[in-house]
């Protein structure tokens, strides 16, 4: 006895699955206009203050102490000299605005960090005002190695998805790309986790994943296109494709996803919290990518196709 | 189709086996207080200022030289480079215009052998001009400083390479070869059509240092110059390295040189360790429990894949360097063995799609694999060609990969990112291992178990029926 697969008719809620990604995309604009977005001292400069101490100093106290004065998110990190003598020392870096950071605000967070730690003999040892390591020529290098990107893979999509008029499905692949990489800032943003290297991390994972996850779909419907009566309508052919792979997009989101929670639970079992900032996002991403392939990309295919006029399966390949 | 052997199995179980073990255990040698290192293990693996911490470098300009923003930039540039030639592909350099300082820091841990900070600091803290002049090695000032006049300089050259040379004793020597742009070209010709007449020489210079001082014996009009007195290839390698990066426009001295804790705190490398052991075992269970035999077979391929990928890190392949592991990089890590995992799933899927139209079990574990073929490829290409913009577009320039971009990024410098050279380095080893061992190996091992007698029962493959 062979199963019968139960086709769902996704594209039925065509409109439904729109309005959901555009609420999202439209909760991660407002969460930047309104949090504003932190941007890392790699990435954006800031100041580097370096403090030779003795004995132990709790840094997540410190982190909490820092951050309430200069209220950015800062990041403590401790060491010791090389060479000669071994004196201890801690670096607390943070991105600001320029001239945000004035002599008082400085003078306020040694003394009160020498108030806290009393016997740790806390002191100032250099402040450096600091450009930042990745500036903006780094983000035009991104953008542009973006773009190349995009028009690589439509271009391979068009050339390999012929069946089912590749260049379109190129352009969906990519627009659900996009829908996925703003999920995943939208969640930086939101979380109120700072855009460092973390975050270049997260969007070149999804970037990665959305892409191979929306070719899977396609890859069914080029098959089936192949394989069903010319008469059937593009819907259906669409339907029963992602019907198909229902079962193989649950259990492979269950993996990944599954994977990222563990991370972020034993993240704050640990206690670093640092963590988080790459696992939760990713989470986010991760689920916008397996549902982006299903209910974005395929259904932007389907209306533009219908649009060019090609309703059933036998018009796809072929122009009239 | 031919039959599957049934030895296959043990040939490719034992394969990645011993190949996993080799790279978590490496193979050192050790006689006397001399170890030497045949296959890097995982203790091998440099990891970044993000989970293991490194050393934090502040350095001034010699001689309180008051920079200007551009050199100061300009050197921060030159730094980046050697970082990235060095092979540390994690490092953070800050500079500050208003004390001059430049902030340096890269990953590094008290205790490893096979790196030396210091002598890694004073390498990037080095001038590095090249210059060829008339003379030899005595034309000097009381100070050292090379007089000759100058016939090229860094900004003459190109590209540098490594190459060899016939010597007289009939071996063969390390040479760095010099392409050299048009300008320096005719400069070049100029002079040694000059030198050659009377057979003067050239001194070669690297900062106060002459290299090498050969007699011009005839007219080189072809831009190519080559730089020999390197004892080894690696020498040779160094200044080729040292000559592309470009000078700085001052010496640096160090003026701090601390460690420094990981960015993402303490216990973060603990921390992923342990929720990579957790996630693998709680995969493996689920995917045995979906597929069964080839779900069994899956977590085989699935650590050769992550054994094949932490042994591209480690320096295992003699023809890759190690490189350094970040959180970007374990991304790249995750992305790809999620990528294995969903490749396993798609054929598992198929399978069972098989089996449950009636097919009976060779026939439908062959078109099983055959119909997944086509959507793992799709789905693992993409994934290639995203990897290799981004390992053109942020690696460093002499590789090829940004030779082949070039035309791209052309309007850019060398601005080198190592963090996302390293996930794409990472994710690509990773897809590329998911081929030979989530298409090639669990097909070779599946097939070769199914003509086994006691594997041949569909509920085996996930089927209705036995």
């Amino acid at each position: 006895m062979s199963k019968q697969l139960k086709i769902r008719k996704f594209t039925e809620h065509m409109h439904i699955y729109l309005i959901i990604s555009a609420i999202m995309i439209l909760c991660a604009i407002a969460g930047s206009l309104i949090f504003g977005v932190e941007v890392a001292i790699e990435f954006k400069g800031g100041t580097i203050l370096s403090y030779s101490y003795t004995g132990d100093v709790d840094t997540g106290e410190v982190e909490t102490l820092a951050k309430g004065i200069l209220n950015t998110p800062v990041t403590i990190q401790t060491g010791e000299a090389l060479g000669e003598g071994s004196e201890k020392s801690m670096t607390i870096s943070f991105s600001c605005e320029e001239g945000s950071f004035t002599a008082e605000i400085q003078g306020q967070l040694t003394s009160s960090l020498q108030g806290k730690y009393p016997d740790n003999k806390l002191e100032l040892l250099e402040s450096n005002d600091v450009t930042p390591t990745s500036g903006r020529q780094f983000f035009y290098k991104c953008l542009v190695a973006a773009l190349a990107a995009s028009v690589i893979l439509i271009i391979y999509i068009a050339l390999r998805f012929k069946r089912i008029s590749g260049w379109s499905a190129g352009v969906c692949a990519i627009l659900a790309l996009l829908h996925d990489l703003i999920a995943a800032y939208g969640t930086f943003v939101i979380a109120g986790f700072e855009i460092n290297s973390n975050f270049m991390a997260v969007l070149l994972t999804i970037l990665g994943y959305s892409v191979n996850n929306t070719m899977v779909i396609y890859d069914r419907i080029r098959e089936n296109q192949k394989l069903m009566d010319k008469k059937t309508s593009v819907r259906e052919l669409v339907n029963t494709s992602i019907s198909q792979t229902l079962t193989r997009s649950i259990r492979t989101s269950v993996t990944t996803i599954s994977a990222m929670l563990i991370i972020s639970i034993v993240a704050v079992i640990m206690n670093v919290n640092s963590i988080l900032s790459f696992s939760i996002p990713l989470t986010v991403g991760l689920i916008s990518g397996t549902y982006s392939s299903m209910c974005i990309a395929p259904m932007i295919w389907v209306w533009w196709t219908e649009r060019q006029g090609k309703k059933t399966v036998g018009n796809l390949q072929k122009k009239k | 189709m031919k039959k599957g052997n049934k030895a296959v199995f043990f040939i490719v179980f034992a394969v990645i086996l011993a190949f996993a073990a080799s790279t978590v255990v490496g193979l050192d040698y050790q006689y006397g207080d001399i170890s030497t290192t045949y296959i890097h293990g995982l203790d091998d693996i440099r990891l970044g200022i993000d989970i293991q911490g490194g050393v934090d470098v502040t350095f001034e300009p010699e001689n309180d030289i008051d920079a200007t923003e551009q050199q100061l930039a300009a050197a921060t540039e030159v730094i980046k480079l050697r970082l990235a030639t060095l092979n540390i592909n994690d490092s953070e350099v800050y500079s500050d215009a208003n004390s001059n300082r430049i902030i340096v820091r890269f990953p590094w841990q008290a205790g490893e052998e096979n790196f030396d900070p210091e002598a890694a600091v004073d390498e990037l803290g080095e001038t590095a001009v090249l210059t060829f002049r008339y003379g030899n090695q005595s034309d000097v000032d009381e100070e050292g400083n090379p007089t000759g006049e100058i016939i090229l300089q860094g900004s003459d050259v190109a590209e540098a390479g490594t190459g060899q040379q016939p010597n007289d004793m009939g071996g063969a020597d390390w040479v760095v070869t010099l392409k050299l742009t048009d300008e320096g070209k005719q400069a070049f010709a100029d002079a040694t059509t000059e030198l050659a007449t009377e057979k003067g020489t050239i001194a070669i210079w690297m900062d106060n240092y002459c290299i090498s001082a050969p007699t011009v014996s005839s007219a080189i009009i072809d831009g190519s110059a080559v730089i020999t007195g390197s004892k080894t290839y690696e020498e040779a390698k160094a200044l080729a390295d040292k000559i592309n990066s470009g000078a700085l426009p001052f010496k640096l001295t160090t003026s701090s040189f601390k460690t420094i804790s990981p960015t993402l705190g303490s216990g973060a490398l603990r921390a992923m360790v342990l929720s990579g052991i957790i996630a693998f075992a709680l995969i493996a269970v689920y995917m045995i429990f979906l597929y069964r035999l080839p779900g069994a077979v899956a977590v085989i391929t699935l650590s050769g894949q992550i054994a094949g990928t932490l042994a591209a890190i480690t320096g295992w392949f003699g023809f890759m360097d190690s490189s350094t592991l970040t959180i970007p990089g374990i991304a790249g890590i995750i992305l790809a063995v999620g990528m294995g995992v969903d490749a396993n799933i798609i054929t598992g899927e198929r399978i069972k799609e098989e089996l449950n139209r009636g097919k009976n079990l060779q026939a439908a574990l062959r078109s099983g694999y055959q119909r997944a073929l086509s959507a793992i490829v799709d789905g693992n290409i993409t994934t290639i060609i995203v990897a290799i913009i981004l390992m053109g577009a942020f690696g460093v320039p002499t590789s090829a990969f940004a030779k082949l971009l070039r035309p791209l990024f052309f309007a850019f410098g060398a601005s080198t990112e190592g963090v996302i050279y390293s996930f794409g380095y990472t994710l690509m080893v990773g897809v590329l291992l998911n081929f030979l061992m989530g298409v090639l190996a669990s097909r070779l091992m599946v097939m070769s178990l199914s003509n086994f007698k006691i594997f041949q029962n569909k509920k085996l493959y996930g089927g209705d029926k036995a």
